[in-house]
């Protein structure tokens, strides 16, 4: 169908009319292509604040910045859903119109379409010489030979009195249609993945292990439609990570690999199964994908309080402070300490070297000599007791921060520990261990059963608008009469006028082979 | 050869490409500025096409609308297009050389960060321009497509410049293959038809040495259809690579932004090409509107908007 026809039904404007009338009018507009043109620009333009504010969902800690920097503003943009661009009600409407637009838009093609497909090629008109592509010769060709010959071209034929009407090119309008019918298929996968899928992370140190239960994740985020029991109840645990860096050269201490070696076990009760996680491998149980996001380490400490009892032996993931070096920042809680609780601040440094003013620092992100530096060992009341959420990469809320009793302050210890070494806090305090290293890796488990569904949708459209786009509809009429012939053609296809006029070229050369080729 | 050699050799093969491009423009250039002017055949009218068979080749697809002035091109000035069309061809090897090396000296695929994939781009882009110069004549782009390739290997040179070595582990995958391949494809077909929207609307209506309207405006239509599967193609490849590096194949990180952004405007082009009264200007004003933000996703997002893709460093 040509688009200028479509418009022409389309551009009749509201005239006197009642509700119905009115609605009517609406769908129109709605569906017509203009206003597809413009929610597209909608679209687009909309999504732009997505990558230029933080959003929620990918970097929740810039939002959190956001807010302290400048609490106002961020009031504002909150209130228009600018850090949840993508699941905000003005992006919904946008998008919800389109696609509506975009049914509305479908439903009649396809009936025409498949009116078209069973409808013969329309009768040649009386002037073919009018037509945009048009030839003549003198020869014997009878219409009946030339349908043969239009056929043998693939082309659908009816033949008339002295005339012949040959179309080809359906496949466009059947990509294009297709391609449109895809993209609401993305659509409708890429929601029903989100109602049924889930997502969480979770950070497991050397040692370690994890079960796919919701309690086990430090952040779990559900799908509305996801429950506790829906969960693949897998586990694994971590018996050896591996990173790689680059030794010399401009890009030392470039990662070059990593990897988790995991004991999978897939069913409760199966027997394990040895697994190397990778970047770009996830571990895949029945649908549910386990990823490496990241990695960092997790030195192992050993704390003995003032009545000579171990309060605390265990690793603890320190938070990457300068990524190039993996310089690390460690806080160690002790709050079962006697007589009273103690905290540490310290830094992990994996290649721990000495600078000229008597600082150090880590020269590369492998643990080649690894080193902890104390900076501050406390005693006195962490918070921990009062129920209340508390990070672990924080010691104290800060009101209780300016309350703890320093102990140990950089100062006082000049080198950093190496394994095996250990601080004794003054007073008789207790005793801090630096036991060995460990590393820790982040995952991100995801169950997305949209995901198959949106692949499958997102090839078709990529293959259908192929199709709608090189395929040409054309027609080629041919008009025989006393020994002379005449050929008309034309191309429906916007644009395409020069590379058919090459193709009515050909048409026209076979039409006009006379029996030369007929032995 | 060892790596370090080899990555010298590239670095010098980037070199010559330039100066071969801008030799190649002053070629084109001879042709077109003292080539016969064409007057605006109008988009709208549609060229009737006489056939006359039997009677040799019945029309070249370059053959002088009837209703141009026919003064005869000077011999050097056809010949300046013809040199420009090989120096074109020599630069367009050394730029495959330039790349080739560039992949054995690292020994991954060429292609993990600005540097290398701006180099992939330029290529890209002089490809498909001599790629569809074989079959159709549009020789009156050369100059400008020279223009852009020259500007572009040297802005990879001098403000991209990475030497060579390995990438981040995120970036090893057999999906850069896939993935980013097709992304240089198709930003190479977009460079030419932005490179045509850009004379669609510099070019007056009337007399001009500027090739006519049509021809730009085919030109860049026949590259975006092209482009635009092959664009589809690369999202898809990059969601499917994202499915597998961080466990999601959509998180609107803001390439992922900006790659769809640009789709919807080419999208949108295709629209308005198809739409009473965006034809000609407005649907050139969309394609070059979606060739903007391709190019703010090539350079902008990874200099000035940090995310995932960013690793790709500049
Ligand atoms: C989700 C948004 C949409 C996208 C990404 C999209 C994409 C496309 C593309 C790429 C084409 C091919 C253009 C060509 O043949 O040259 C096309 C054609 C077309 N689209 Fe859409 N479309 C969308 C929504 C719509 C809507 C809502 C309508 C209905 C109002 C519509 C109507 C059409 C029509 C009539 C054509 C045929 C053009 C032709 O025959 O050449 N599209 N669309």
């Amino acid at each position: 169908m040509s688009v200028g026809e479509l418009e022409k039904e389309r551009e009749s404007k509201p005239a006197g009319m009642g509700p119905v009338g009115w609605l009517r009018w609406s769908w129109r507009t709605l569906t017509s292509m203009k206003t597809a043109l413009i929610l597209l620009f909608l679209f687009a333009l909309a999504s732009v604040p997505g990558s230029l504010v933080p959003q929620r969902s990918v970097e929740p800690d810039q939002v959190a910045r956001f807010y302290q920097d400048d609490p106002g503003l961020a009031e504002w943009y909150d209130r228009f859903q600018l850090f949840d661009v993508f699941t905000s009600v003005w992006f919904a409407a946008i998008y919800l119109l389109l696609f509506t637009s975009l049914i509305g838009c479908i439903i009649p093609r396809t009936t025409t379409y498949l009116r078209e497909l069973r409808r013969k090629p329309p009768a040649a008109p009386r002037n073919l010489t009018r037509l945009p592509h048009s030839a003549a010769f003198d020869g014997a060709l009878t219409a009946d030979e030339a349908a043969r010959r239009l056929r043998k071209l693939r082309f659908r034929v009816e033949t008339g009195d002295g005339w012949v009407a040959a179309e080809k090119g359906y496949l466009r309008e059947t990509g294009n249609l297709l391609f449109h019918i895809s993209l609401l298929g993305v659509l409708v996968a890429v929601g029903f993945g989100s109602l049924y899928g889930y997502r969480g992370n979770v950070l497991i140190a050397e040692g370690d292990g994890f079960a796919n239960t919701v309690a086990t994740y430090d952040r779990f985020i559900p799908g509305p439609q996801v429950s506790a029991e829906s969960l693949e109840p897998f586990s694994f645990d971590l018996t050896d990570f591996r990173a790689t860096y680059q030794v010399e050269g401009e890009k030392r201490g470039q990662e070059l690999d990593y990897s988790a070696y995991l004991k999978v076990t897939d069913t409760p009760g199966a027997a394990p199964r040895d697994y190397e996680l990778k970047v770009n491998e996830p571990l895949e149980v029945d649908g549910t994908q386990t990823y490496l996001i990241g990695h960092g380490y997790a030195p192992v400490f050993r704390v003995t309080d003032g009545k000579g009892q171990v309060a605390f032996e265990g690793a603890v993931p320190c938070l990457i402070a300068d990524k190039p070096t993996l310089t690390s920042e460690c806080v160690v809680k002790v709050p079962d300490a006697q007589p009273s609780p103690l905290g540490f601040l310290m830094r992990f440094l994996p290649t721990s070297v000495p600078l000229t003013d008597g600082s150090y620092a880590s020269a590369f992100p492998g643990a080649i000599q690894p080193g902890v530096e104390v900076l501050g060992a406390f005693s006195g009341d962490l918070g921990m007791g009062s129920g209340e959420p508390r990070s672990v990469y924080e010691l104290a809320p800060p009101e209780l921060m300016k309350k703890l009793k320093p102990l140990v302050m950089g100062k006082d210890v000049p080198k950093p520990l190496a394994p095996g070494e250990s601080i004794d806090l003054p007073g008789g305090a207790g005793k801090l261990e630096f036991v060995e290293v460990k590393e820790w890796m982040t995952l991100q488990i995801a169950y997305d059963p949209g995901r198959l569904p949106a692949l499958l949708a997102a090839s078709m459209a990529t293959i259908s608008i192929v199709f709608s786009l090189v395929i040409r509809r054309r027609r080629v009429w041919v008009r025989v009469k006393d020994g002379s012939v005449e050929v008309g053609g034309l191309t429906r296809t916007e644009g395409s006028a020069a590379g058919f006029a090459e193709e009515f070229d050909d048409i026209v050369k076979v039409l006009a082979a006379g029996d030369k080729d007929e032995r | 050869m060892s790596a370090e050699p080899l990555a010298e050799l590239s670095d010098l093969f980037v070199v010559a490409a330039v100066l071969l491009y801008l030799f190649a423009m002053v070629g084109f250039a001879l042709e077109l500025a003292f080539g016969r002017a064409r007057v605006d055949a109008s988009a709208k009218g549609r060229a009737r096409t006489p056939v006359t068979v039997g009677g040799g080749p019945a029309s070249a697809p370059d053959a002088p609308p009837a209703d141009t002035p026919v003064a005869e091109t000077p011999r050097f000035a056809v010949l300046g297009g013809l040199a420009g069309l090989v120096l074109a061809w020599i630069g367009w090897a050394a730029n495959l050389g330039a790349i080739v090396t560039r992949g054995l000296a690292v020994d991954r695929w060429p292609w993990g960060n600005m540097y290398e994939f701006v180099v992939a781009i330029c290529f890209a882009a002089v490809t498909a321009f001599l790629g569809t110069q074989l079959r159709n004549n549009i020789r009156f782009l050369g100059g400008f497509v020279m223009v852009a390739a020259a500007l572009g290997l040297g802005l990879a040179v001098k403000v991209f410049y990475t030497s060579a070595g390995p990438v981040v582990p995120a970036l090893n995958s057999y999906w850069i293959a896939i993935h980013v391949s097709a992304a240089i494809l198709a930003t190479g077909l977009f460079v030419l038809a932005g490179t045509s929207g850009v004379l669609y609307l510099v070019r007056g209506d009337g007399l001009s040495r500027l090739p006519s309207k049509a021809d730009l405006e085919k030109a860049a239509h026949r590259a975006i259809v092209l482009a635009f599967p092959l664009w589809t193609f690369a999202v898809i490849a990059g969601a499917l690579w994202a499915d597998r590096a961080w466990g999601r194949y959509w998180g609107w990180d803001p390439k992922e932004v900006w790659s769809f952004i640009t789709w919807v405007g080419y999208a949108a082009y295709l629209h308005a090409r198809v739409t009473a009264g965006w034809r000609g200007r407005a649907a050139t004003i969309v394609q070059l509107v979606a060739f903007l933000c391709l190019l703010f996703n090539l350079i902008g997002v990874n200099i000035f908007i940090d995310g995932l893709h960013s690793y790709a460093d500049v």
